[in-house]
């Protein structure tokens, strides 16, 4: 689907091709399989007295694992067909790290806001500075949504949720 | 009809006002997630299994599988008003749906798009009671081996029926091995793969890889894209409905056709998008109209929605007759079967009668019931399509950290979430299937299991494999589908094919 999109945008410069990336991702994908393959011999991946050891198993997938990424690595540098299409360019790259960066900033935030004061956050700052909505409605929709998801999870479903660690709903006593 | 009789008790268990009630709430949700970009069946499911914990299993699974008849039905208002899929099993159907709306049929459209997906889904609850209570008695007299053996079937034909490179295929599968056996060994009790971290003892859960994969990963490419709806609005009249279901008798062939053809890509694990575009496939080949197809022909859209339900209703018979399920939804569901105690597979038609015949009597009601409300609501779907993507998107993230937090209440779950999601954003683009990585971080610990007691059986000789003609011919099957594409190859050498045209535009799942 995405790949039929991608040449409509042709306009802004292509920051890297599918083969790169292809051959980036077998790269890593190996490094996983070697990995995999050494903790299951370290596990034992033969025969132990009871029967296969605990490495048994992954010792074979992680073989399977390194011998793909090879043929993927082959597939994306050395064979004729190799896909060369654009894999992003520089517009789409800014538009994907525009949601990236922000939901990694909202996941710390979490961690101390919890969720419902975080999320609030993240949403009124997603549409005031990405969708250009004034202040107002921005808040007050952020403001809404989370109290329905309060509701929905504290009161109704009793699913108690992070609170984060400085707990700044800690006066409504959930 | 031992058959009827217990699911005649199926619908007196499901028929309490409360289950009917889940059933809408579930339908509505459902059709609300098909909608909407970057929430999908799977991890639809997976973000509302925590709300289903204290209730019974009987009433979680209904409402969890309206959640998914909703899902499937909805699909198809995005791509026949918007030309946008919201699943990927809706993609056909965009191809006549959305030119039919341009020249003000969309209420046709629709409507035949419901009713077919009405009449897939039947027809596979059809062939779920009475095949499915066949498939666990055989089941029940299987052994370890031949639950790897089917195990190795299951993971093997997705090499042989999936389009696209079969190393990503084989990449995919393993990661999700290797992925399931992060954590405590179910056997021997030790550490695999932790690196000396507490937080990792958990393991991956594979709710967690759906949300992320499907749900950020999806944000992410639709951002990629800029996202602007610009849809067709529709209005749906009991005129429109009457008038279309006279007409679509016409096409009992096809409706015939795409189901056998769905159900068959159901029970294997070829899923709801391939069955979607074989079905479509294989009407333009054989309909008097085929030359017209793609300009708005109603049999466009009777084939692949017809399909599609049909093998995403079908992946259900796998999941409750012998515990593998047949697609990421039915993945998904089976964790929640797991969750509240049950043990999915042959066992559970003997132990758990209400549960089971409950849940099948309640795909007949589940249907019913989602047909009427997405012929009723379409209008108010639609205007949800129109609330712009800056408000969508961030709601969507947070609904997905909240469902991946609530898995097992733990921080650093948010944050492989966020990590998963960038994984599904590059193996999206770089055309890597997505559910051969799910279903093997779903049945990695349980296929892992049974080749090692198949293995402590026969004392480390792979032959056991082949000990008896069943477990023999299921692995040389799998096998078989492994090396599909080597063979396909070499077959092509020897006799040159005709061109295929349409498997071209036909994408990975």
């Amino acid at each position: 689907m995405s790949d039929q999109h991608a040449s409509e945008s042709a306009g802004s410069p292509v920051v890297v091709n599918n083969n790169t990336v292809d051959a980036v991702v077998a790269v890593i994908l190996f490094v996983i399989g070697v990995v995999v393959i050494f903790e299951a011999r370290r596990l034992g991946a033969g025969w132990a007295d009871d029967g296969p050891g605990a490495g048994y198993f992954p010792f074979y997938i992680g073989i399977i694992l390194c011998i793909s990424s090879l043929g993927i690595f082959y597939q994306s540098t050395a064979s004729k067909a190799r896909d060369t299409d654009a894999f992003v360019d520089r517009e789409q790259l800014g538009r994907v790290v525009s949601v990236l960066v922000p939901a990694a900033v909202y996941i710390l935030g979490i961690k101390f806001l919890g969720i419902y004061v975080a999320s609030a956050i993240y949403i009124a700052l997603f549409m005031i500075v990405l969708g250009k909505y004034s202040y107002v409605k921005s808040v007050l929709l952020a403001i809404i949504v989370n109290t329905v998801f309060f509701m929905m999870f504290e009161v109704w479903f009793k699913v108690p949720l992070f609170k984060g660690t400085l707990e700044p709903l800690g006066f409504l006593g959930y | 009809m031992e058959e009827l009789s217990a699911l005649m008790q199926g619908f007196a268990v499901v028929l309490t006002p409360m289950n009917i009630g889940l059933m809408f709430v579930g339908i509505i949700l459902g059709v609300l997630i098909g909608v909407l970009p970057g929430l999908g069946g799977a991890n639809g499911v997976a973000i509302l299994l925590p709300l289903t914990f204290t209730m019974t299993p009987t009433s979680a699974i209904v409402m969890l599988s309206c959640i998914y008849w909703g899902a499937l039905f909805g699909g198809a208002i995005t791509s026949i008003l918007f030309n946008i899929p919201g699943e990927p099993w809706s993609v056909a159907t965009t191809f006549d749906g959305y030119p039919m709306a341009q020249k003000g049929k969309a209420g046709q459209a629709l409507t035949a798009a419901f009713t077919s997906s009405f009449v897939g889904a039947f027809v596979a609850v059809v062939m779920i009671t009475f095949l499915a209570p066949l498939v666990a008695k055989f089941a029940l007299k299987f052994g370890a081996p031949e639950f790897f053996a089917v195990y190795l079937l299951t993971f093997c034909s997705f090499v042989g029926m999936g389009k696209g490179s079969p190393f990503k295929i084989l990449v995919s599968m393993t990661l999700g091995f290797a992925l399931a056996a992060v954590g405590m060994d179910t056997v021997t009790g030790q550490l695999r793969l932790t690196f000396g971290q507490t937080e990792l003892m958990r393991g991956f859960d594979f709710l967690i890889a759906v949300i992320g994969l499907f749900g950020i990963g999806e944000i992410l490419t639709s951002m990629e894209e800029g996202l602007q709806f610009s849809g067709k609005s529709a209005r749906i009249n009991a005129k429109v409905v009457w008038e279309t279901w006279k007409e679509l008798p016409k096409y009992w062939v096809t409706s015939v056709r795409s189901s056998l053809v769905g159900i068959w890509m159901g029970i294997t694990p070829g899923g709801a998008t391939p069955a979607s575009f074989m079905s479509y496939g294989l009407a333009k080949k054989m309909s008097k109209r085929g030359a017209k197809f793609g300009t708005g022909e109603i049999e466009g859209v009777i084939a692949p929605e017809t399909a599609a339900h049909a093998a995403g209703t079908s992946a259900l018979l796998p999941m409750l007759a012998l515990g593998i399920p047949g697609s990421p939804t039915a993945a998904v569901l089976l964790g929640g079967l797991l969750i509240w105690g049950l043990q999915p597979g042959p066992l559970l038609f003997v132990e758990q009668k209400d549960f089971v015949w409950g849940l099948i009597a309640s795909m007949y009601l589940g249907n019913l019931v989602g047909l009427i409300v997405v012929l009723s609501t379409v209008p108010l779907f639609a205007s949800i399509l129109r609330i712009p993507f800056s408000i969508i998107a961030p709601v969507i993230i947070v609904v997905c950290a909240i469902g991946a937090y609530t898995v097992h209440s733990a921080m650093l779950d948010i944050w492989f979430m966020l990590g998963f999601g960038i994984v599904g954003y590059v193996f999206k683009k770089l055309n890597y299937p997505l559910a051969p990585l799910v279903l093997a971080l779903v049945l990695g610990d349980k296929a892992e299991d049974s080749f090692r007691q198949a293995m402590l059986v026969s004392q480390g000789d792979l032959m056991i494999m082949w000990a008896n003609p069943l477990v023999g011919s299921i692995t040389t099957l799998g096998l078989l589908m492994l090396f599909w594409p080597l063979i396909s190859k070499v077959l092509s050498v020897i006799r040159p094919p005709k061109p295929k045209e349409f498997s071209e535009e036909q994408p990975v799942d």
